[in-house]
């Protein structure tokens, strides 16, 4: 009766199990130093521009949005404070991850996918290679190591993004936005919580990537169904752990 | 207990990919020097053959052997250094798009352990260098070295993935389909680099093609190292055939035949002559 859980069962039960394989290679050689410097290469210069887009423009909206409602209650002062809170503990690490997502989650399976198709990881296995320790322990560090790197870049263009809005159209002064934006910023609970989340969801682009790329059959149509599902799939998980974090947290 | 002569000995095997039986209790064995060509249909369990011969793919039930040990319910680490005394040469290539020729070439060397180390201590003979040179002017891909695989034709991509499965000087070779989509003259330059390889290293061959003439080539000619040529082989005192090669038909996962080319032409297995009126049309 329950059959139709079974292959999502095996899914999530084969991405744990990869993710274990990968994660215990770290502490095996050979080790990969070149791969993981490139991958940091492509996954964290590569996404700045547009997670740095993404950010300075959250934190526009937020600012113009939060200031529009604040002004009913006379709270439009304390604008930095909401503007702050929001960026650090859900907006930045959640857009930062939804755009690695788009964009690096898709290329790994990509690229792993089109390997796959093309038998190049069964040469690697047939030539003393484990494609584990070759592809996916290097994607997860360059990710896990990236992806925190990115939010905080976020967070801050995305604030400096907020202070335009506030100095420019609402006439707040700088000092009163970003003391305010600052002062109400916890190290244990709003730091932590910003930069723990990306962690999470490092490990979930890196693995949901690799997995559907080494999962890929079916020639060039089966790996553009790989990158769809990465990237739907990581967006989801990205989704649903930020909702567990943030209860954790509150 | 006596070693095993065979270098790779199929024991009841079976393998199942969901529902679909790809291999069904498959025995047989390869001895040093013997040549099998492995004829069949699309989907009819060839590659899967070639890759649990290897260990690429393990099976669900009876056991592989390669070089006597038994592989079947090794890790993929233990596997690393039996399979460094083995090349492949996959359907589509396996070349790696990131690398360039020689390095292509060069990463069985580099990274097959036993092999590594070989080269670390001192212990090998020539240097990763030369040997790549070597074997690509062997395949007459001297130019090449330093140009990537989309670079390169089909029938060159296919000699270059000749070269990295022989730069080990394995004691067993698996061709996957060396001539599929070449013309004619390409893929007769394949198979005389197979025969050229075969004659000087007195290699086993395991190769699975769709074209009968690859087979005939194997099981008739051979490769004269004083004149250069490939030429009529003549039966050796005591063989039935000239050459010591065996045919194998698969269907659906079974061998369908096992024998001579004489007993090839002679069988009156309704799937085997179809599939030789087609192969050899």
């Amino acid at each position: 009766m329950l059959d139709f859980l079974k292959p999502p069962v095996q899914a999530f039960q084969d991405c744990i199990v990869l993710g274990l394989r990968a994660v215990g290679n770290v502490f095996r050689s050979p080790h990969y130093a070149d791969d993981i410097f490139q991958q940091m290469d492509t996954i964290g210069v590569g996404s700045l521009p547009i997670v740095a887009m993404i950010g300075f423009f959250s934190g526009v909206v937020m600012t113009m949005q939060m200031a529009h409602a604040l002004q009913q209650y006379g709270a439009q002062g304390n604008v930095g404070q909401i503007v702050s809170l929001a960026l650090i503990r859900e907006l930045g690490p959640v857009l930062t991850a939804v755009m690695v997502a788009g964009r690096n989650a898709s290329g790994i399976a990509s690229e792993i996918g089109s390997m796959k198709v093309t038998e190049q990881l069964d040469a690697m296995r047939a030539l003393g290679t484990d494609p584990v320790q070759k592809l996916v322990t290097p994607r997860l560090i360059a990710t896990t190591c990236m992806l925190p790197l990115l939010t905080i870049v976020a967070d801050y263009v995305g604030l400096v993004g907020g202070w335009l809005v506030a100095y420019l159209i609402l006439d707040i002064p700088t000092s009163q936005y970003w003391s305010s934006a600052w002062q109400n910023v916890e190290y244990k609970d709003d730091i932590a919580q910003g930069l723990i989340k990306p962690l999470v969801f490092a490990i979930i682009i890196a693995l949901v990537g690799c997995f559907y790329g080494m999962r890929t059959t079916g020639g060039t149509q089966g790996v553009g169904k790989a990158t769809t599902k990465a990237v739907v799939v990581a967006s989801i998980w990205i989704f649903v752990f930020t909702a567990m974090i943030t209860r954790i947290f509150t | 207990m006596a070693p095993d002569p065979a270098v790779v000995r199929f024991e009841d095997v079976s393998v199942e990919f969901g529902d679909t039986l790809a291999l069904e209790h498959l025995t047989f064995e390869l001895r040093p020097g013997d040549t099998c060509i492995l004829f069949g249909a699309a989907g009819s369990g060839k590659t899967t053959l070639l890759k649990a011969a290897m260990g690429l793919v393990q099976p669900n039930s009876g056991s592989v052997y390669l070089f006597g040990q038994d592989i079947t319910h090794l890790t993929e680490q233990e596997l690393f250094d039996i399979r460094a005394r083995v090349g492949i040469l996959f359907q589509e290539g396996g070349l790696f798009d990131s690398l360039t020729i020689a390095e292509n070439v060069a990463y069985p060397l580099l990274n097959q352990r036993v092999l590594r180390e070989a080269n670390i201590n001192g212990s090998g003979s020539r240097s990763v260098e030369d040997r790549v040179k070597e074997v690509l002017h062997f395949v007459e891909l001297d130019q090449t070295l330093e140009k990537f695989p989309s670079e390169l034709s089909g029938g060159m991509r296919r000699r270059a993935g000749i070269a990295r499965a022989m730069v080990t000087d394995p004691a067993l070779l698996l061709y996957d389909s060396p001539t599929a989509g070449l013309d004619p003259i390409t893929a007769n330059t394949i198979v005389a680099l197979i025969l050229k390889e075969r004659e000087l290293r007195n290699t086993a061959t395991l190769m699975v093609t769709h074209r009968y003439l690859d087979g005939h080539l194997m099981a008739n000619f051979r490769y004269n190292p004083s004149s250069g040529a490939i030429e009529r082989a003549r039966p050796a005192a005591g063989e039935s055939g000239p050459v010591k090669t065996r045919f194998f038909v698969m269907n659906a996962g079974r061998l369908a035949f096992e024998g001579s080319e004489a007993e090839l032409h002679a069988t009156q297995d309704p799937y085997v002559k179809k599939f030789l009126r087609h192969g050899s049309a």
